[in-house]
């Protein structure tokens, strides 16, 4: 099963590859990884795209939270969310080709970045059932390349992942 | 006040109330090292080699439950304390080790001595730091030690670049620490807690299953309350022996791969387990879909990531064992009147598991050579429990774990998890220092003891006079008894010939050597080992073919044990 996660962290070196390696590590899947800072700029959000069953899931998401650099886990399984991906695919452009790449650009709004004299690049947006329907329209036509950055997502509504750091009430000096 | 890092590394040590440290010097701690010279309020322990100084300062930190400290220098100083590290995160163990780095401009350059120890240790410390600028380095030494010692304890390593340890700045020790990124749950969740005394209640055939998380949330007054008030059966993990006694009518002895028998078929026949401050280790659960088949499981433990890993629970509840204990011990006293009938209920199970107790004891056959069980019973009997005891890995650990009754926590310093060979020794020099006037016993066997026995110089150094008992087979045993048991006994690379015989050894070192061949030797030897102020080695000449049961063969449930 996939799944979404996103991960709140300190906006830190190192703690990318703490999670790189808890995945590798504990034989956790990464599908994709996408990372920049937040608005706070002191806090990254990290949104991973993982695969396994509902115990592998529960063990990921528990293993994460245990990390001292990561604030907060949020788990969209049960959330409503909105997720995007962009996509750029550079495909063969001939007399033949050039018309419909433009029209199927238009029809899923993409936009065309870049022009050779056999080649159209196209950046294209979207969830990933609208990316791979454009992918398999262009595939025919020849994909020489594409690179795509992994979705992100972001709940739907007022709500906001930064709601609540973690829970417990070591503070501190609260050492038993 | 403006100090140079190697200063504040000294003043926010003292503000921890360090006493004693690990060390071995280097080119980039060269500062911090000049900086604890003539310092009297901090012990230096030399050791001779940095594996020893961590496995050491475990060592003081279980036997003490104070926080071990360890000081070593850049690159091999640093990759020396790996396996220490490991052991030390597999257990639990509450360690900072402080290691030199090359100064931050020539990091990433393969400088000499360099290497990426923060890259390294990632993955076996509960967290680590690399110090980049003087004005950080208090605030990092408070959260190491805060983050090592509260929830579930750990090592951390903290990496002070040599310019760092150089620069000078104000020196401010921090009060608390704000980490909003680690919140360890303490209290336990009182719906939990209520449902699972309400299991409790219910359940016919209960077994309380305990392991390290008791011994170090300090929880075996209320480990031996709960036992008691209901006449629940105690059964130990390796890690759990010193939790509740040894000699109790209610404990079972250790459960797992080389448990009891009684242990092992109460746990496979009981209705309700109680796990406080275990993680159902593949070592403890055998073939893991046939463990416990019958039983709902209660789950106390600090680290949510140890509940659900490897065996499905009922109720868990994440909390610190000995504050959950005491609720679910305070919720029984309040609920007393629906517990009248519970011992009533419950006295044919614990009949059925006196029965296994008296039917099964652990047990070895005397045949006039010299068996290594013999001599841990002999050592029990002398030191009645009183002694902190430390063991290497293989046989003498498991044969440690049966034999000898651990009466009270913190008297067995042993490498669970990891399985560290090479422990046994630098742990007990480091409970030693923490306990100068304690009996510290390691039962070695003649293979672990080459592990670290440089650390001999270390002792006699500093007059630490910790006995080892070498119970030489000639054989890597626990590796030999695999191969006699499951590869038809091709004994490939575990007959270990060219030993150097261990009482001239000692003697060599300025230590005191002994030795035991036959079993009427054996008391008056550890007699006169136990009433010197010296390090000594006892080389006990064990029967070589001596295996360790029960066994449950690796993979195998934890009925289908062999028994002797």
């Amino acid at each position: 099963m996939r799944h979404i996660i996103s991960l709140l962290v300190e906006n830190e070196f190192g703690v990318l590859a703490r999670i790189a390696g808890l995945f590798s590590g504990r034989g956790f899947n990464i599908e994709s990884l996408c990372v920049a800072e937040s608005l706070d700029p002191t806090i990254s959000i990290m949104t991973i795209v993982t695969s396994g069953n509902e115990q592998v899931l529960e063990q990921i998401l528990k293993q994460l939270n245990k990390l001292v650099n990561v604030i907060k886990v949020v788990d969209f399984k049960d959330m409503d969310y909105v997720t995007r991906e962009m996509v750029l695919v550079k495909v063969n452009a001939t007399e033949r080709t050039r018309e419909e790449i433009l029209r199927m650009t238009e029809i899923f709004r993409g936009t065309v970045v870049d022009v050779s004299q056999r080649t159209y690049t196209v950046m294209i947006t979207g969830d990933e059932s609208k990316i791979k329907a454009f992918l398999n329209l262009l595939r025919p036509l020849g994909i020489k390349e594409l690179v795509r950055t992994g979705p992100i997502a972001i709940p739907r509504g007022d709500k906001i992942m930064k709601t609540r750091e973690k829970g417990g009430e070591g503070n501190g000096e609260d050492v038993l | 006040m403006k100090l140079t890092g190697a200063k504040i590394f000294v003043e926010s040590l003292k503000r921890e109330g360090v006493d004693t440290i690990f060390c071995y010097p280097g080119g980039a701690i060269l500062n911090i090292v000049d900086a604890l010279y003539g310092e009297s309020s901090i012990r230096q322990i030399l050791v001779r080699h940095e594996q020893g100084a961590v496995h050491a300062a475990d060592g003081y930190a279980r036997a003490s439950g104070k926080v071990g400290v360890v000081l070593v220098t850049s690159g091999p100083g640093a990759t020396n304390t790996v396996t220490g590290v490991a052991t030390a995160y597999m257990d639990s163990v509450p360690i900072v080790v402080f290691t030199g780095q090359v100064p931050t401009a020539l990091i990433g350059n393969d400088a000499f001595q360099e290497a990426d120890i923060v890259g390294i240790t990632r993955p076996c410390t509960k967290h680590n730091f690399l110090v980049k600028d003087v004005r950080d380095l208090a605030r990092v030494i408070k959260q190491a030690f805060y983050i090592a010692k509260s929830g579930r304890p750990g090592p951390v390593l903290v990496d002070i670049p040599k310019d760092v340890t150089q620069d000078v700045c104000e020196f401010f020790y921090p009060e608390g620490v704000n980490l909003r990124g680690y919140r360890p749950t303490y209290k336990g969740h009182v719906g939990q807690i209520r449902k699972a005394v309400r299991l409790i209640c219910s359940s016919r055939r209960p077994v309380l299953y305990t392991g390290g998380g008791v011994i170090s949330s300090e929880a075996s007054h209320e480990l031996l309350r709960l036992a008691e008030m209901l006449t629940i059966p105690v059964t130990n993990t390796l890690m759990g022996l010193g939790g509740f006694p040894g000699d109790h009518p209610l404990f079972l002895g250790m459960l797992g791969m080389h448990g009891t028998y009684a242990a092992n078929m109460a746990v496979s026949t009981a209705d309700l387990i109680i796990a406080v401050g275990a993680r159902f280790d593949d070592r403890v659960t055998g073939k893991v879909d046939e463990f416990a088949p019958y039983a709902k499981i209660i789950h106390i433990d600090i680290d949510p990531t140890s509940i659900s890993k490897n065996v499905r629970v009922d109720v868990p509840i994440v909390g610190h064992a000995r504050e959950v204990l005491r609720k679910v011990i305070e919720s029984i006293e309040e609920e007393w009147v629906s517990f009248s009938g519970f011992k009533e209920g419950i006295k044919e199970w614990l009949e059925e598991v006196q029965r296994w107790k008296r039917e099964y004891p652990l047990t070895y056959i005397r045949d006039g050579t010299l068996k290594p069980q013999f001599v841990i019973e002999r050592i029990f009997e002398l030191t009645r429990g009183e002694a902190i005891i430390a063991t290497e890995v293989g046989q003498n650990q498991m044969w440690t774990a049966q034999f000898y009754r651990f009466l009270k926590p913190r008297t067995i310093l042993t490498s669970g998890g990891l399985g560290t060979m090479g422990y046994g020794f630098p742990a007990a020099i480091g409970a030693q220092v923490a306990f100068p006037d304690s009996l510290v016993i390691d039962i070695a066997g003649d293979g672990s003891i080459q592990m670290n026995i440089q650390e001999l110089a270390t002792a006699v150094n500093y007059s630490l006079p910790v006995k080892v008992v070498i119970l030489n087979n000639c054989h890597l045993g626990m590796v030999r008894q695999w191969q006699e048991l499951f590869y038809g006994k091709r004994y490939a690379l575990t007959r270990i010939d060219g030993c150097p015989d261990f009482v001239k050894l000692a003697e060599a070192y300025g230590a005191e050597g002994l030795r035991i061949e036959k079993e009427e030797e054996v008391e008056a030897v550890l007699k006169k080992a136990f009433a010197t102020k010296r390090p000594t080695f006892i080389d006990v000449r064990v029967n070589p073919f001596e295996c360790v049961y029960p066994m449950v063969p690796a993979g195998a449930s934890l009925r289908e044990m062999i028994l002797l």
